[in-house]
């Protein structure tokens, strides 16, 4: 995929085997010398960052699995279990909770990345369509590792969830009764969601890889937005990224290793820790943070709604729209690349555009912080309100600012904005020698 | 690799900088890595629950003489014959010269009544037989393997067939004349 002829390596046995099975090629060509915009900020650094924490999670998963037992009589303490009797049990029962918070955060701030700076734009298309695929199954994944741990969160939440599907028409039913295999979740549920929730992460890896390879075959896209013309705008991935992104992976880690250390259970919910009871639901239901602005979109529609009577009041229940809303909310990111009108890709270059992912980000913000409040007034109206806004960006605000819109001139090429600011010569270039002395 | 694609290795003063640096990165990344491996690999070592129950407490007092018992210690069968006279003088009077693995009868009991031995087979880890009554015990008053033909004698060491040592003696201590803690 690069250009650059294969290196001549010294050593015979490496030379021996790359000749049969081109492994050390593939590497120095795609993570060696693979040319990288030079202009790249630090929010490049969120995809490599994913990888790490998707590694660490199937590490340390790996590691709870050989003790948790998937038993709706023993799930409970056996996690218990490995909080006190398993060597480092806690350690890495809270690396692999925090971890996918964690890996909610790094992967929301690496999709923002691609909306401000426009990643999504031909012909990066089926680059970003397979993210999304990744986020749903990221959220599969998450949704039913917080269920194996049989707290009253994971039994009351996966009863929620799984009679989303309820709300289908005629088989509705059957499909709930499907999923939990039985007529409410239990022991099979348990089952089935443990040996998924190990399946899902390698499915994950499959799908980061073509990812991986979608990326190599297109390239990075660079804040700037605008297309690599040569040589001179790019440099080798090493040493250049494999710095940066170790620089960022060490930032990373120090907030990753706060939480885990200092603060477990700050973004768990404490009615985990009391064993499921199908007899009692807790007063006041969440999901996992990362799962609140979805929740706030599906709890948005209720009768009298106008958006809801206007829509879909008079062809669907209220219950049913909610759980279309709530999915379609993610298909309406994975065809943003046909709801973006402009030709231009950075936010840089589109002063009104800019402004509309600003508060899209915002919004969503929003969203998350009521989707945690209880189902009550001023909650209710103030989610209809951002959820409505979630829809009218994608679907009016962004064809519409694309048509409009007047960008700002593009830059000849990627170097040309950073000679003009001053520090040129740094970056065009020069040496480290001559760094050290201007 | 490195030394490749750095620009400007050829500036002499700043090699050894910038090596060190290389070097230190790389140290404390490893440091790093090892760091998380140990609780990692560590999880996978004996709990504190299996380690609490390491240890057991046998009561002695039914088995009569010439009889042995079988109790489960570490998730293995743990053997304990009340020795005969004869099986005593047995084990005692054999040439340790001649032994597969020599070992005195006295290196393997605290009290000569009492034999106690790991029941698991030296060669493969099967169950020799001869615990039970009219179970066959081999050629030399003690235990026969049937996997592979180990016969062991009444002090359970080996005599005869492809086992390389004796019958291991668990760590064991008299708590009173007719009990005993294993572990």
């Amino acid at each position: 995929m690069s250009n650059h002829p294969a290196p001549n390596f010294k050593n015979p046995v490496i030379r021996w085997v790359d000749s049969r099975l081109p492994v050390f090629s593939y590497v120095h060509a795609e993570y060696g010398v693979f040319p990288m915009p030079k202009n790249l900020n630090y929010f490049w650094n969120f995809g490599a960052l994913a990888m790490v924490v998707l590694m660490v999670m199937i590490l340390t998963g790996i590691m709870l699995a050989m003790q948790y037992t998937p038993n709706v009589d023993l799930a409970f303490n056996s996690v218990e279990r490995i909080m006190r009797d398993v060597n480092s049990g806690w350690l890495l029962r809270y690396i692999h909770m925090n971890g996918a918070s964690m890996f909610f955060i790094v992967v929301y701030i690496h999709i923002f990345r691609g909306m401000y700076y426009g990643s999504y734009k031909n012909p990066r298309e089926l680059l970003w369509i397979l993210g999304v695929v990744i986020l749903v199954l990221m959220m599969a994944t998450a949704f039913m590792g917080y269920v194996l741990p049989w707290g009253q969160m994971s039994f009351w939440g996966a009863t929620v969830i799984t009679n989303l599907f309820s709300a289908f028409p005629l088989i509705g039913e059957s499909i709930v009764q499907w999923l939990w295999g039985g007529f409410s979740v239990d022991n099979p549920t348990l089952n089935r969601f443990f040996a998924l929730h190990y399946l899902l992460p390698f499915i994950i890896i499959a799908v980061v890889a073509l990812h991986v390879v979608a990326l190599h075959v297109v390239k990075s896209n660079n804040p700037d937005g605008i297309e690599v013309r040569g040589p001179q705008d790019t440099v080798p991935f090493h040493p250049y990224f494999t710095a940066k992104d170790s620089l960022g992976l060490a930032v990373f880690l120090f907030i990753f290793a706060f939480f885990v250390f200092f603060a477990p259970n700050y973004m768990g919910h404490p009615d985990n820790y009391i064993e499921a009871n199908p007899l009692v639901t807790p007063p006041h239901i969440v999901p996992e943070w990362y799962f609140l602005p979805y929740y706030a979109i599906l709890r948005s529609f209720v009768d009298g709604w106008w958006i809801y009577e206007i829509f879909f009041g008079w062809w669907s229940e209220a219950k049913l729209a909610g759980v279309l809303a709530m999915f379609g909310s993610l298909i309406i990111v994975a065809v943003l690349p046909w709801l973006d009108t402009s030709k231009v890709r950075s936010c840089r270059y589109r002063p009104i555009y800019k402004w509309a992912v600003i508060l899209f980000l915002i919004n969503f913000i929003i969203l998350g912080w009521v989707g945690g409040k209880p189902a009550e007034e001023p909650y209710v109206t103030i989610a209809q309100g951002a959820t409505m806004y979630y829809f009218f960006h994608f679907l009016i605000l962004t064809p519409l600012i694309g048509w409009i819109e007047r960008p700002k001139p593009l830059p000849a090429s990627i170097s040309e904005p950073v000679l003009k600011a001053g520090s040129g010569a740094q970056f065009a270039g020069a040496s480290a020698a001559k760094m050290e002395k201007s | 690799m490195a030394e490749a694609t750095q620009p400007n290795s050829d500036h002499e003063e700043d090699s050894g900088r910038r090596d060190f640096l290389n070097y230190l990165a790389i140290g404390v990344g490893a440091v790093g890595a090892a760091s998380f491996a140990w609780p990692i690999i560590n999880s996978m070592n004996p709990s504190k629950d299996v380690l609490a129950l390491a240890s057991i407490e046998v009561d002695l007092s039914q088995i009569d003489v010439g009889s042995a018992i079988k109790v489960v210690w570490r998730g293995k069968p743990v053997f304990i014959r009340h020795r005969t006279e004869k099986e005593i003088e047995e084990a005692k009077a054999v040439d340790i010269s001649t032994l597969i693995d020599p070992e005195t009868d006295a290196d393997r009991v605290q009290n000569a009544d009492w034999l106690i031995i790991v029941g698991v087979c030296t060669h493969l880890g099967c169950i020799p037989m001869g615990t039970a009554d009219g179970e066959p015990r081999g050629e030399y008053d003690g235990w026969f393997c049937p996997c592979h033909g180990s016969h062991y004698d009444s002090s359970g060491r080996i005599r005869k067939g492809p086992s390389p040592t004796n019958l291991l003696v668990p760590t064991y201590t008299f708590l009173t004349d007719s009990t005993v803690r294993i572990g």
